[in-house]
């Protein structure tokens, strides 16, 4: 195996019909971490990355291109769309030393998509079972969840726009059933 | 669906997100050397598998991955508690049915 290849793998391409009532993007390469720990090493860590660190479980905050996803009462999903782990993984265990904590590096773990527009929450519940009206789950609010057979981390950024977390090796199911919704949808 | 809340989210979710665990408040024997082969069975082996109510384990494992603990009728299959891991089984609950 290529250590290249090891290191920061090309996320699968979205095989997605694109169009304005839905679209399926790769984020591309990403640096992302795990963080457990109490309150005290979210917010070093937050302060490390530049954004606030979610104070309330099954919530993100996010600073540009980085943020903060509160997944349970001591773990954090840290994300930074764009960049290389190594250099925030130093600036992370700088901040955090001294403090108890675990960080590991899950940037090659999983892969990330954005999905786009009217029909995008139709298309999130042809396969999760949450409750995606704005009531229970709101702009802002991120939690680990399932899709269909696949694990999966949900996260709504904007009215129509969420983010998708997935492991690697579940990515092309993830597409293939959204694809899947996306045609059967189409008459909505 | 059934749906569980969940002590940790606090909030209501799927029952797909979470995994049962057995029967709750089930302590481990904190010295297994000193203990008779047949206390040592009924701790591994034996669960009082109720007609009722029924406090039991679950982990919310596709939400924040936690244990809690439930009192569950396990002839409704009605949650009629949750409350976090290492909090005593609520009996307000149960004189409140
Ligand atoms: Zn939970």
């Amino acid at each position: 195996m290529s250590e290249a290849r090891a290191a920061n793998p090309t996320p699968p391409t979205p095989a997605f019909p694109d169009d304005a009532e839905a679209s399926l993007q790769s984020v591309g390469a990403a640096a992302r971490f795990v963080l457990r720990g109490e309150t005290p090493a979210a917010r070093l860590a937050g302060e490390a990355l530049g954004v606030a660190a979610p104070g309330r479980i099954n919530r993100a905050e996010a600073a540009g291109l980085r943020a903060m996803l509160r997944l349970g009462p001591d773990e954090w999903l840290l994300v930074a769309d764009g960049e290389a782990p190594a250099g925030l993984a130093g600036s992370l265990a700088q901040a955090l030393d001294g403090t108890p904590h675990s960080l590991v590096d899950v940037s090659a773990r999983q892969v990330g998509f954005v999905l786009d527009g009217r029909l995008a929450a139709r298309l999130i519940s042809a396969g999760c079972p949450l409750d995606l009206r704005d009531g229970a789950f709101p702009v802002g609010a991120a939690t680990r969840t399932i899709f269909l057979k696949a694990e999966i981390v949900l996260w709504r950024r904007a009215a129509q726009t969420w983010r998708l977390e997935v492991w690697r090796s579940f990515a092309p199911y993830l597409i293939g059933h959204l694809a899947e919704a996306r045609r059967g949808a189409a008459d909505l | 669906m059934l749906l569980i809340h969940c002590p940790y989210c606090d909030a209501a979710r799927p029952e797909l997100e979470f995994r049962y665990g057995g029967e709750a408040h089930v302590a481990r024997p904190a010295d297994p050397a000193t203990v008779s082969d047949e206390a040592w069975a009924q701790y591994l082996y034996f669960r009082a598998n109720p007609r009722g109510l029924h406090a039991e384990r679950w982990r919310h494992i596709h939400g924040c991955g936690r244990f809690f603990n439930a009192l569950r009728d396990t002839v409704s299959d009605r949650f009629v508690a949750v409350y976090e891991a290492g909090a005593p089984r609520p009996d307000a609950a149960e004189t409140k049915r």
